[in-house]
């Protein structure tokens, strides 16, 4: 575990051409400034007009050396479209249990995924019983500081909607300051566990 | 202490045989169909011996016990929910006769909290309840020494049934109803195991922590006190393995906690870190109080069980003495 607070969550979005050794390109920079990867969305069948593949990279990395991991990014002419725009206080994980596949798994991340202040940035899925019985997955959200309960609150609206059981982490609601300053609602600390799992896919 | 016990369940018999022993005599002691009294002192062995063989301690009504000569009425009948009946009004005549009250039973402090309150404001004798909360962990007696109103928030593991099953899927990856079915071999969970796995039980604990945490806040209490009504509950018979599966790979566990501040109680599972203090395992409770200076504690121990509730009971009676 880090030191509270020592990390921070960022999203960079990058537009790379569709050529091979890009994402590896644009990475690289990332790594060789602190950043942790916590997932790389890239979908080449999502094309922008100009032709190129977006990238939506989450990462963390220490708030003072944001400014020069994007400004290395740039300088290795990779096209950044956005950057630190959404900031990424806290994050935290639910489990989501019920019929998931067949209530329309990718339908419920975009769900959370289109909330302002909010970022589905790992997901897995663990369906033992097959695509029609009972699944369960694990999210991890990146939600703007102080807004653990919002995310929350959004994902229950959508469990609700679907029938699903949620397994909240502790202390979501009635989390009070700790003595030490943390919070009981944002493990910010469990960065490290991120960083274990460069590229983890979110579909 | 003269002690009258009114319910004769495990809680009830276990106190009735351990009073002797910390310098108390039973004066009465009553099931919910008869009782015995005997302002010497109850043959305790002698009654439970009856009551295995016939299921009834005596031959008296049982309101008999209720007007016996005696200083403090154990009510450990059975929990209910709503009025809280019959164990309200056992309570209520005690005080009225300005004798003193431990409860086992968490219905009347869960459900009639303020009912029971004025009673005791009219009364000389006083309410004590600490084996509702927890078993044998001296959750109640920690805040009152505390101050309830140094205490911003509690949170626990309080019931043991759940909290067996939830560790024993994790463990061995197997779903509710195969765990389940092996704790009612045990005897960890009942035939009819709802009041435990659907989270009431430990919400109606939860509540009891709300309304000492609010007793003890001067000043005004907006809303009065709550009832299980007021508790936001969540039960584990949905969990699949599969959920545990994926807590785990993610260093944390599930456990149905309670969640309590003087304004709310949500009870239902959670993710909490897999070796931290809330995973305890098995039938093991845990309570975590958090204070506004002296940071946050943490008492664990047997949550249920016959002699481990009526220590509890006796602790409380020895407070009172």
């Amino acid at each position: 575990m880090t030191d509270s607070g020592a990390l921070a969550a960022y999203t960079v979005r990058l537009e790379l051409a569709d050529e091979p050794g890009e994402l590896l390109r644009a990475l690289e920079p990332i790594a060789d400034h602190g950043g942790n990867l916590l997932s790389i969305y890239h979908e080449r069948g999502d094309v922008t007009p100009r032709g190129r593949v977006p990238v939506e990279v989450d990462l963390e990395c220490p708030p003072d050396r944001f400014d020069d991991l994007v400004a290395a990014l740039r300088d290795a002419g990779i096209d950044l479209v956005r950057a630190g725009h959404q900031r990424y206080d806290e994050s935290v994980t639910v489990l989501l249990s019920g019929d998931l596949v067949e209530t329309d798994l990718s339908g419920t991340i975009d769900a959370l995924q289109d909330r302002a202040g909010l970022s589905v940035v790992d997901f897995e899925l663990s369906a033992p019983e097959g695509p029609e019985g009972v699944s369960s997955a694990r999210l991890r959200l990146a939600v703007e500081r102080g807004g653990v309960e919002a995310a929350l609150s959004a994902v229950r609206q959508v469990a609700d909607r679907k029938d699903l059981q949620v397994v909240e982490p502790l202390g979501a609601r009635a989390g009070t300051p700790r003595a030490d300053g943390g919070t009981d609602v944002g493990d910010r600390a469990e960065s490290s566990r991120g960083g274990d799992r460069p590229g983890g896919d979110r579909r | 202490m003269r002690l009258a016990v009114v319910g004769a369940g495990d809680v009830g018999r276990a106190v009735a045989e351990m009073a002797g022993d910390r310098g108390h005599e039973v004066v009465a002691l009553a099931d919910s169909e008869t009782a015995v009294v005997d302002g010497a002192g109850v043959d305790v062995d002698a009654a439970l011996a009856r009551k295995g063989e016939s299921g009834r301690v005596g031959d008296a009504d049982p309101d008999a016990a209720l007007s016996a000569d005696y200083d403090a009425l154990v009510e450990a009948t059975p929990t209910t929910l709503g009025d809280a009946q019959p164990g309200f009004r056992h309570a209520r005549t005690a005080l009225s006769r300005d004798r003193h009250v431990v409860l086992a039973n968490k219905g009347p402090v869960a459900e009639r909290y303020g009912d029971l309150r004025e009673s005791a404001g009219d009364s000389a004798g006083r309410v004590r309840m600490e084996a509702a909360v927890g078993g044998a962990v001296p959750v109640l007696s920690t805040i009152e020494d505390l101050g309830a109103g140094q205490v911003t928030a509690v949170r626990g593991v309080l019931n043991g049934t759940a909290n067996f099953v939830l560790s024993r899927m994790a463990a061995a990856g197997l779903d509710f109803e195969h765990v389940l079915s092996e704790a009612q071999d045990l005897g960890v969970a009942e035939a009819d195991p709802s009041f435990d796995v659907e989270g009431t039980d430990a919400a109606l604990k939860c509540v009891i922590l709300a309304n000492v945490l609010r007793d003890g806040t001067p000043g005004e209490r907006p809303g009065g006190w709550l009832s299980l009504s007021d508790a936001e509950v969540d039960g584990i018979r949905d969990l699949p393995p599969s959920a545990l599966a994926l807590a785990r790979e993610d260093g944390r566990t599930v456990r149905l906690v309670g969640e309590v501040t003087r304004e709310s109680v949500r009870v239902g599972p959670r993710l909490v870190p897999e070796h931290g203090t809330l995973a305890v395992t098995g039938t093991r409770n845990i309570v975590e109080i958090e204070t506004r200076d002296a940071g946050r504690l943490a008492i664990s121990g047997r949550g249920a069980g016959g002699p481990e509730t009526a220590s509890a009971v006796l602790a409380d009676v020895w407070r009172l003495g």
